[in-house]
């Protein structure tokens, strides 16, 4: 007779069973890049998945570790990886990409669970870093535009909303940025991006399946888009920024981080406070390289640079026992 | 719905055995009765090889403040006195007794008016009956009847919040007068405001049967509990019914409460009433056997006497469990005895046991959000694994319940409850050296 210690039930969720339900809840937004962007969308997300998976399997045959690879984990980094990325990127920009987010900074870091970058999000800064011209100017416009939306700017070189905004905002542009008909099309997915942000309808709907499985904490995803929304808000009344809050969480990245890379479990805190700080954090930040920074996005930097404070915020935040009264 | 912070739903399977009634198991051949079956001092043992014992004779007497008497559940002959198999897992000693029968000794059963004992009578009755909690914990009842500080608030635990246990819930549903009378006499030591019944709300019939026998009285209220594990643990419960947390390393008395389990109060009253020793319990046998039952069995008797009885297990077993599947122990042996504290068996075939590997964490924070302590067990966890013990001190692994609520969770399977065990004795041993 076996003993060990109790508790001598545990539940059936795993790795695999949490990796697989958060490539499952990414499934919309790629079948939306597909239909926004066409099929190069499926093939930059495939190499991107290939390169992950292998990466990591050849990594850990050579070092002779347990061999991980399909556990969903690295699947998970390469489809966010080509989110990342532009649907007219060249085919190799997934594949190096991810190669470097695999080996660089999840598995030189103890792989999975001791990283402290969120992977695909590192990843594209890398490629940032290395091929800007790629990465930012190269934006193609969805397959099918939605009529007016974008008509009278200038999408030949820089189609993405926020470029827009931050490069070419004449007030009639601006007030075509705030209509109905842009806010509509940027919640609907059909806009120039990067190939798996754009549509934050496909983004939530996945977003909740995750949020009810209990998988990603609606305290960061509410506490990044929240503070996006609030503090876009305050500046938008002040006329700092041209664009209604809710324009800034509708466009660019800010539904794609603040549910899907914000949440990691991994680099993120695992204190309830931690997590508001983190999240809060994050939006703040982003607003603050949109408005103020060199780039017309900062989710992803947003992000990184929370992640660095992760471990610190989980050791200032540990929460307050039950019974830690006054006797 | 009344609850606290935290907790797990885990499959309940009270189904297998909670319509089965309490039935009397068959006296066994032998039994191997366990002079520590409390938490405190071993009993003293009062018999030596070849005396002759009756039902309900002492063979254990209390040592010192925190310890229990013991006595034999038959009439029989002790063969001797030496180690043997133990439910806490190191062998013990217990008192071997040859059953012969089922004669009494001479004053068990004897009615008693309760009306006409004073509170110090009420205390010594139960201190001599041998009584402790029934619930698993096996803390002496007659101490928990003389606390230092006033109770205003005495909670009845029939929260039964283990899955597959039924032995409580059997005991409201076909003695609820008796708990309702072991409650009174608790009342009349401790002249508590309140006396509440906790019951969790899937066991609504056993909450009415309460229900219908407290009706009489004006001085007991009966409340449904929200059906989450851990609510039967005391800190929880408490906190449930009266909004009070019990101070970190504190007990329930420091915020004037006192919970007593409902067989509890039963073995109370007959103590009292019949000056009936503690010598049977109610246990549920359940699980992968063929029969689920719920049974009256005297202490001492071999776990495998339980299986048997049950119709024998379906298939090969891979593990015993002692309690539920939640915080209970895993046994060595077949001829671990029943006791006291023991409230349910479990078993599992060897397909039903859990084996995963323990793999690295992923920070999910699941086993965060189930802490009903409040605790951050991943954190705990790594500080141990790093050696690190006054860190896991400051983090509160003292304050842990070992509810087992975070590993059940956790998907990359650590063996969270064994790192805090183990780091719980480190801390505490170290303390005693000084």
């Amino acid at each position: 007779m076996l003993v060990s210690s109790s508790p001598h039930i545990r539940t059936k969720e795993t790795i695999e069973s949490v990796m697989y339900a958060v490539v499952l809840a990414l499934m919309p937004a790629l079948l939306g890049a597909i239909y926004f962007f066409g099929l190069r969308a499926l093939f930059l997300t495939a190499l991107a998945v290939i390169s992950a998976v292998l990466t990591e399997y050849i990594y850990q045959k050579i070092t002779r570790r347990p061999i991980t690879a399909l556990d969903g984990s690295a699947i998970v980094t390469g489809i966010l990886l080509a989110f990342n990325i532009p649907v007219n990127s060249p085919w190799w920009l997934p594949v190096v990409g991810s190669f470097f987010a695999i080996l660089i900074v999840k598995q030189l870091f103890g792989g999975l669970g001791y990283n402290i970058f969120n992977p695909a999000l590192a990843g594209r800064a890398f490629l940032m870093a290395s091929w800007p011209s790629i990465m930012t100017g190269r934006w193609s416009a969805p397959i099918r535009p939605a009529g007016s939306t974008m008509s009278g700017i200038d999408v030949v070189t820089s189609a993405t909303p926020l470029g827009v905004l931050k490069y070419h905002a004449t007030p009639e542009v601006v007030a075509k940025l705030n209509s109905g008909p842009m806010l509509k099309a940027l919640f609907i997915g059909n806009t120039g991006g990067c190939l798996g942000e754009t549509s934050a309808l496909l983004l939530l709907l996945g977003a909740i399946f995750l949020l009810i499985k209990g998988i990603i904490d609606w305290r960061i995803s509410l506490g990044y888009i929240g503070s996006v929304f609030v503090l876009t808000g305050i500046f938008y009344l002040f006329g700092i920024t041209r664009a209604n809050p809710l324009f800034h969480i509708l466009s660019g990245g800010v539904m794609l981080g603040g549910l899907f890379m914000a949440t990691d479990m991994v680099t993120s805190p695992v204190t309830p406070l931690g997590r508001w700080i983190f999240a809060i954090g994050g939006g703040v930040i982003a607003v603050l390289i949109r408005i103020w920074g060199g780039y017309p996005e900062g989710v992803s930097y947003s992000i990184l640079l929370m992640n660095m404070v992760t471990p610190l915020l989980d050791r200032l935040t540990i929460p307050k026992r039950f019974g830690e009264v006054k006797k | 719905m009344r609850t606290f912070r935290g907790g797990v739903h885990p499959p309940e399977r009270k189904e297998l055995s909670k319509d089965a009634p309490i039935e009397r198991l068959p006296l066994p051949e032998v039994l191997y009765i366990p002079l520590s079956q409390h938490t405190g001092a071993p009993a003293k043992p009062l018999v030596k090889k070849k005396d002759k014992v009756k039902r309900g004779t002492k063979i254990g007497e209390i040592q010192g403040f925190i310890s229990a008497n013991v006595h034999s559940p038959v009439s029989g002959t002790v063969k001797g006195i030496g180690p043997w198999y133990h439910p806490l897992g190191k062998k013990q000693d217990v008192v071997i007794i040859e059953v012969e029968g089922d004669e009494p000794e001479e004053g068990v059963g004897e009615e008693r008016d309760v009306d006409k004992l004073s509170k110090e009578e009420l205390v010594e009755a139960v201190k001599e009956a041998g009584i402790v909690g029934l619930g698993g914990a096996a803390f002496p009842t007659h101490v928990k009847l003389s606390p230092p500080k006033p109770i205003d608030t005495v909670i009845l635990n029939g929260a039964e919040c283990e899955p597959y246990l039924t032995s409580d819930y059997r005991i409201m549903m076909e003695m609820p007068e008796k708990v309702i009378e072991g409650a009174r006499i608790i009342k009349r030591i401790l002249e508590p405001e309140r006396v509440i019944v906790g019951i969790e709300d899937n066991k609504p019939d056993a909450a009415e049967r309460i229900k219908e026998v407290a009706a009489r009285e004006n001085w007991i209220e009966v409340v449904l509990l929200k059906t989450k594990y851990p609510q039967g643990s005391e800190k929880q419960l408490i906190y449930a019914l009266t909004g009070r947390q019990v101070p970190s390393g504190g007990l329930p008395f420091d915020v004037g409460v006192l919970v007593q389990n409902v067989g509890t109060c039963v073995a109370i009253y007959e103590a009292v009433r019949y000056k009936k020793p503690l010598y049977e319990r109610v246990v549920t046998v359940t699980g992968g056997v063929n029969e689920p039952k719920n049974l009256m069995v005297p202490i001492g008797t071999p776990v495998k006497n339980l299986i048997d009885y049950a119709g024998g297990a379906k298939g090969e077993i891979g593990k015993v469990i002692f309690g539920g599947p939640m915080m209970g122990l895993a046994q060595l042996s077949l001829d671990v005895p029943v006791i006291k504290g023991t409230s349910g068996v479990l078993v599992q075939l060897k397909q039903e046991v859990f084996a995963g590997e323990e793999r690295g964490c992923i920070r999910c924070a699941s086993c965060v959000d189930v802490c009903p302590m409040g605790l951050v067990p991943v954190m705990m966890a790594n500080v141990i694994e790093a050696g690190k013990h006054e860190m896991a001190e400051k983090l509160g692994v003292l304050d842990c319940i070992e509810c087992g609520c975070c590993a059940y969770v956790c998907p990359t399977k650590r063996n969270l409850v064994q790192y805090f065990k183990y780091a719980k004795r480190e801390i505490i041993k170290k303390k005693k050296k000084g």
